[in-house]
């Protein structure tokens, strides 16, 4: 079934957001959204770069979102513009200079839509293989540190006293970040990635008592909208990645009619 | 930056300070606590408490001195400011094993011993202020540390709570031996069960037993008219009466705070007032703290 262009989109796309579920949690969590979206942009200035030192595409991608990230983790720390200042100037310069640095490479011909929305319908068998495999490495990181990460979030302080070491944790999550963003791109371009994190985690919050069901519903949210979006895409011929977040915002409309999660005095605690 | 001695120490710093922007936020800190021992830091805001705290805890590194630690240290922390965004899904349950796994029974029994063993299962963002403390200091406790580090660990706690808090306190060093450093502007509680009182502004003012402490000028001249206040609740220290907290500022030597005893006495019954009455009553027969 791999033969056919709707299978492999939607296989690829599932895997895509099985991992982006837990670390959108963490983008929810942590608030940064608008840093991801800064990441995500940088990632057209890494496929001009990649064009321009002729390396493979996701690698540039990753280098450059996570040069990015670490510019903005130095820039914090000096007194001065706000982080939200910092990451409108990053965002929108990383992904302005992508853009002329590609308009001047006159030699290519690239589909910049293509990279902006992404082409889902276009994946290759080697993409799935990138995917399933940087998703695995991803989500076993994830794992492997979820407890410093969550402990992190919680409290830095908390994790810094009792031996988590949050920084370290802080920095592999933006390793982890650059990554996905790599993978991701091809898909739902680079517009449209934060969208791909954060809606299906948002969705997730009022369905989930713990922040490991949050990640897992959030997974499973993620790869409705994908199903949804792209069954979509092929009966009113719309473009897939903007379909797939169309079809992630119908799930989290829907999830604002359920009751919010009572957990505790009203529903479980007093049961137990 | 290890510690190799053989004795009681868990932490010993010396000279230490932390610099920001051009400023000290504290300098020249002397502190040691030992085994069992529980030390109170006391100081207005902005005395830098907090500071040191971080610095015990390794939050913050130092700018200047040193500070040693014990080898394999394990430290609990109960930080002064901690919202828990809504955005993370989190029953008290869960806020139990954040840093580490822990028994389920070990957990229901933690919760019982503060008090909120009903409220397994409620997410964090329901408690009120004192459950939430309570939950934060289950959760230090149960890591089993060596050293407890407290920062403000009764804030938002009603009187009947906050004794039973500290009650727990001297019951959770009494059974597990461990270190505790506990930091609060809420002097009364100095005089419980403290061994060592550190008062700090800036750098160490004084240091010694409760009340040594508050006999000494620098505590007098540095809490003026809330030192008096304290001195006639160690008297009755079963009474209900809150402290001015907070009310008191870096201008802690200006004598022109006198009238501010006042104004605190004010906001004293009124809060008074706004208590469950059992609480109140169960205490000494209420006497101004003048």
């Amino acid at each position: 079934m791999l033969d056919d262009f709707f299978s492999r989109a939607l296989i690829a796309g599932v895997g895509l957001a099985l991992v982006t579920g837990p670390l959108g949690c963490f983008i929810v969590w942590r608030r940064m959204a608008y840093f991801g979206d800064t990441m995500a942009h940088s990632a057209l200035l890494g496929v001009a770069v990649s064009l321009l030192l002729e390396i493979e595409m996701q690698v540039g991608v990753f280098i450059i979102a996570a040069l990015v990230a670490m510019a903005l983790l130095l820039l914090q720390r000096r007194p001065g513009l706000s982080t939200d200042a910092l990451l409108g100037i990053l965002s929108h310069s990383t992904l302005a200079i992508g853009l002329v640095m590609v308009a001047f490479m006159s030699w290519l011909r690239i589909d910049l839509m293509g990279f902006l929305f992404g082409d889902i319908l276009a994946v290759t068998r080697a993409d799935i293989a990138l995917i399933y495999f940087g998703g695995a490495v991803i989500l076993g990181i994830v794992l492997w540190l979820w407890r410093p990460l969550l402990a992190a979030t919680v409290s830095a302080e908390i994790a810094e006293a009792e031996g988590l070491k949050p920084a370290r944790a802080r920095f592999v999550f933006m390793l982890l970040m650059a990554g996905i963003i790599a993978i991701a791109m091809k898909l739902v371009g680079v517009l449209l990635i934060t969208a791909l994190l954060i809606i299906p985690a948002a969705t997730a919050r009022r369905l989930a008592a713990t922040p490991e069901h949050m990640a897992g519903i959030a997974s499973v949210l993620g790869a409705i909208a994908v199903a949804g979006g792209l069954f979509g895409s092929l009966s009113w011929d719309t473009p897939s990645g903007p379909s797939i977040v169309v079809a992630a915002l119908v799930l989290f409309l829907l999830s604002m009619l359920v009751p919010a999660f009572r957990s505790g005095r009203i529903a479980g605690g007093d049961t137990r | 930056m290890d510690f190799a001695v053989s004795d009681d120490r868990l932490i010993e710093m010396s000279g230490a300070g932390v610099r920001r922007d051009g400023r000290w936020l504290v300098s020249n800190v002397d502190l040691a606590i030992g085994r069992g021992e529980i030390v109170t830091l006391i100081g207005p805001n902005g005395s830098g408490k907090s500071t040191t705290a971080k610095l015990v805890t390794g939050v913050l590194r130092a700018d200047a001195g040193s500070i040693a630690r014990a080898p394999g240290l394990r430290i609990g922390y109960v930080p002064q400011k901690l919202a828990i965004d809504w955005t993370l899904p989190l029953t008290v349950k869960r806020l139990m094993t954040l840093t580490g796994a822990q028994k389920p029974a070990e957990i229901a029994r933690a919760l019982e011993a503060v008090g909120i063993g009903h409220l397994a299962s409620a997410s964090v963002q329901q408690l009120s202020g004192g459950e939430f403390q309570r939950a934060l200091l289950a959760r230090a406790m149960l890591r089993r540390p060596d050293l407890l580090v407290l920062d403000e660990p009764v804030q938002g706690v009603d009187f009947s709570g906050e004794v039973a808090l500290y009650e727990l306190i001297a019951r959770i060093r009494a059974e597990t031996g461990c270190g505790i450093l506990l930091i609060s502007h809420d002097l009364h509680v100095v005089m419980a069960a403290t061994d060592t009182v550190v008062c700090l502004n800036g750098h160490v003012c004084c240091r010694g037993t409760p009340q040594t402490v508050l006999q000494s000028p620098e505590y007098l001249r540095l809490f003026g008219q809330r030192a008096a206040g304290a001195l006639a609740l160690y008297q009755h220290d079963h009474d209900h009466t809150h402290l001015p907290d907070g009310r008191v500022s870096d201008h802690g030597h200006d004598h022109g705070h006198a009238h501010a005893h006042h104004h605190a006495h004010g906001h004293h019954h009124d809060h008074a007032g706004e208590s469950p009455l059992g609480q109140v009553g169960t205490g000494a027969p209420r006497q101004d703290a003048h």
